[in-house]
């Protein structure tokens, strides 16, 4: 074969789960750029906020009840999901147990429907699911069982979320799954709980603790989904970057000292500034303070995945960031989606398209 | 999907040549070969399109150009702080050092014998543990660190970390929550000396009546630890530690109300009052480093038989039980040795 020549060696059709947030959107956009994908179908409850070309966008509700369909209609071969939730303070756990483990049964319920096509799932899971305890490991790998049972919401719908995973791969054995299970996810772009953390005047830690933290920058998110994407990876893999820094250096780092909270109550303490709404600190993330977590990222680096960003320079590229939207101001959202316009793009004879042929 | 030939500018993306012998102990999900393993990643390598240079966000690079960092010393240059990965300072330890020195040799005059034992590479040392704050951890990490100078990393009962500012420090100085993973690490991956004491919270909580008598070894988790990472064990036999904080009874009730491993009365405590409750005896310590016992077994397995593993460990306990008596056989005072 004349690899000068880029031929595409096999089309891939590609369904995409949670293509408004910001994860489902650079997935798309990076898979649009590959002319072996033939097709990408976009699924979510709001409408992307990324400029997308050729990415076919449905709306669909929180739990996927049309998903059988779609998948059928569409004939994908490969199933991209992002649409989990992690961030405790976005949504109620009612919701967020809809759209993490009632969305994911649907989703995998459709993909094992007789005469399903799909033959590869890429899940995008959280290193929260090991938990945070006394008693844990520095290092987390893929295989370490979590030290206690889970308590909190957002852990226990992802240890469903995986349960299903585990089921769908055992089950069948001719899909490649991919389960990746992301780390503390800090860049320019994304807000998280910890990002919030980062940007107070004074950042909170608990008194007398200072547990090490490890980040994963979100391009390379992105891209080691692309990784898994490109070499049909199947298995479980942590994904985050190389160090780990103790938060009172993660503070210093962003030019920010700590405010110490007390290590007892700490809850009862943070309550009115969370009621404020002035300190957004989650539950789940009173432990990380207290302990902090590290994952093994070597599985995913031994098949030949590079990180572009170690922990301490996530943390650099998240704070340059800050620091350029403190002297310029958040920019304005420079796409809105419009139904109407991207209709035409796509399917409008009027539009010369060279790309989208079969 | 077919991977494609590589060319010869993506050798970033070739599996390292050596891969990590852990990673067979990593089972996928469901049992397929890692494409990996054919030699080729196999990334269909992308020209630039022109559809992402209007995207409202800036293109994600598929693959970087660059190396990734594999080398851990590449990452100091945005650190601020030396604290490593396993929350070791050095910087930390180096005033720790300066403190402890003297403690260290004047009021303990700590005395060791056949240092030299202690081989190049990593080493599971195991000792005997005493005193109801136990002494004989800092005199062992000191005193290894300023003779061979290379870093000792003690495994701890989990409970210190749960301490703040204790818990911080003491992961600071070089602790370590007692996870056979750290140990593993510790040992196998980075070849480093790693101190755990196999009685655990037994040792320091025994009566200055049971002095020298040593407890159960655990379940043997030490030696499968050091068969594991294919290390030898060094046992060290330690005396002075049981004189320097005798426990004269333990309040078992007020140690379940506080949520402690265990609550004792010393003797400091009735000589010196409150500030007895933290200072030491000046016992004479005296450390004897005993022959390295090796393991002829294959490393890096899930399990080890069983009765083997508590043979060995059975067998290095009897090691420090008699060398323990033979230097209390030696020795003419509590206080000068």
């Amino acid at each position: 074969m004349a690899d000068h020549e880029g031929v595409p060696t096999q089309s891939r059709r590609v369904l995409v789960t949670g293509l408004g947030t910001f994860w489902g959107g650079r997935v798309a956009q990076a898979l649009e750029a590959d002319p072996n994908v033939e097709v990408i179908v976009g699924l979510d409850t709001t409408e992307p906020t990324v400029e997308l070309e050729r990415t076919e966008y449905v709306r669909v509700d929180a739990n996927y009840s049309i998903l059988a369909r779609i998948v059928r209609a569409t004939q994908v071969d490969t199933i991209i999901h992002t649409f989990l939730v992690v961030d405790p303070t976005q949504m109620s756990r009612r919701a967020m147990h809809e759209i993490n483990v009632i969305g994911t049964m649907n989703l995998f319920a459709a993909a094992s429907a007789a005469g399903s096509t799909v033959r590869n799932v890429i899940v995008k899971s959280s290193t929260m699911i090991y938990g945070c305890a006394p008693e844990d490991p520095v290092w987390f790998s893929e295989d370490t069982p979590r030290s206690r049972p889970s308590r909190q919401p957002i852990e226990r719908s992802l240890d469903a979320v995986e349960g299903y995973v585990r089921d769908f791969a055992e089950d069948n054995p001719h899909v490649n799954v991919a389960l990746l299970r992301f780390s503390n996810v800090i860049g320019s772009e994304l807000e998280t709980p910890l990002t919030r953390l980062l940007k107070l005047p004074l950042v909170p830690s608990i008194f007398g603790f200072d547990p090490r933290f490890q980040f994963v920058h979100e391009h390379d998110v992105i891209r080691s989904i692309l990784f898994a994407f490109d070499n049909d990876l199947p298995g479980v893999f942590n994904v985050a970057g190389d160090g780990l820094l103790p938060w009172s250096e993660v503070a210093a780092l962003c030019g920010k000292r700590t405010i110490a909270l007390p290590p007892i109550g700490t809850g009862f303490v943070t309550r009115p500034f969370r009621q404020l709404g002035l300190v957004d600190l989650p539950e789940e993330y009173e432990g990380l303070l207290r302990f902090g977590r590290g994952v093994d990222n070597h599985r995913l680096k031994d098949l030949g995945f590079r990180y572009e960003h170690t922990s301490a320079e996530a943390i650099e590229a998240f704070i340059r960031s800050v620091r350029l939207r403190n002297a310029v101001g958040d920019s304005e959202p420079s796409y809105r989606y419009e139904r109407d316009v991207e209709q035409f793009f796509r399917h409008s004879p009027a539009v010369l398209r060279d790309r989208s042929q079969p | 999907m077919t991977p494609m030939p590589n060319r010869e500018t993506r050798s970033g993306a070739a599996p390292r040549a050596t891969p990590r012998t852990r990673t067979t102990r990593n089972q996928p999900l469901v049992d397929v070969t890692p494409p990996a393993a054919a030699g080729s990643v196999g990334l269909p390598d992308l020209e630039p399109s022109p559809h992402v240079n209007h995207a409202a966000l800036v293109p994600v690079p598929r693959e970087s150009a660059a190396e990734g960092h594999t080398d851990p010393d590449l990452l100091d240059d945005r650190r601020i702080s030396d604290v490593n990965e396993w929350g070791r300072s050095e910087h930390m330890r180096e005033i720790a050092r300066r403190l402890y020195d003297p403690v260290y040799k004047h009021w303990f005059r700590a005395e060791w014998e056949g240092l030299e034992k202690i081989p190049e590479g990593g080493a599971l040392l195991v000792a005997n543990h005493a005193a109801a704050i136990p002494s004989d951890a800092p005199v062992i990490m000191h005193g290894i660190e300023k003779e061979l100078d290379r870093p000792v990393y003690g495994l701890a009962d989990n409970f210190f970390r749960t301490l703040p500012m204790i818990g911080t420090l003491w992961s600071r100085l070089g602790g370590l929550p007692a996870h056979p993973d750290n140990a593993f690490r510790l040992l196998q991956e980075q070849g480093q000396l790693v101190l755990v004491f196999p009685e655990g919270t037994k040792g320091p909580a025994k009566t200055y009546d049971e002095r020298y008598q040593l407890r159960r070894f655990g379940r043997g988790g030490f030696v499968e630890i050091a068969m594991r990472a294919g290390v030898p064990v060094i046992p060290i036999a330690v005396i002075g530690a049981e004189e320097s904080m005798p426990t004269l009874f333990r309040i078992p009730y007020l140690a379940r109300a506080l949520r402690l491993p265990y609550a004792s009365v010393t003797a400091n405590m009735l000589v010196g009052g409150p500030l007895g409750a933290i200072s030491y005896f000046p016992a004479k310590f005296r450390l004897k480093v005993l022959d390295p016992v090796h393991f002829d077994v294959p490393t890096n397995r899930e399990r080890y038989s069983r009765s083997r593993v508590m043979d060995e460990s059975e067998a290095i306990r009897d090691t420090i039980q008699a060398a323990l008596y033979t230097m209390l056989r030696e020795r003419r005072s509590v206080w000068f040795g």
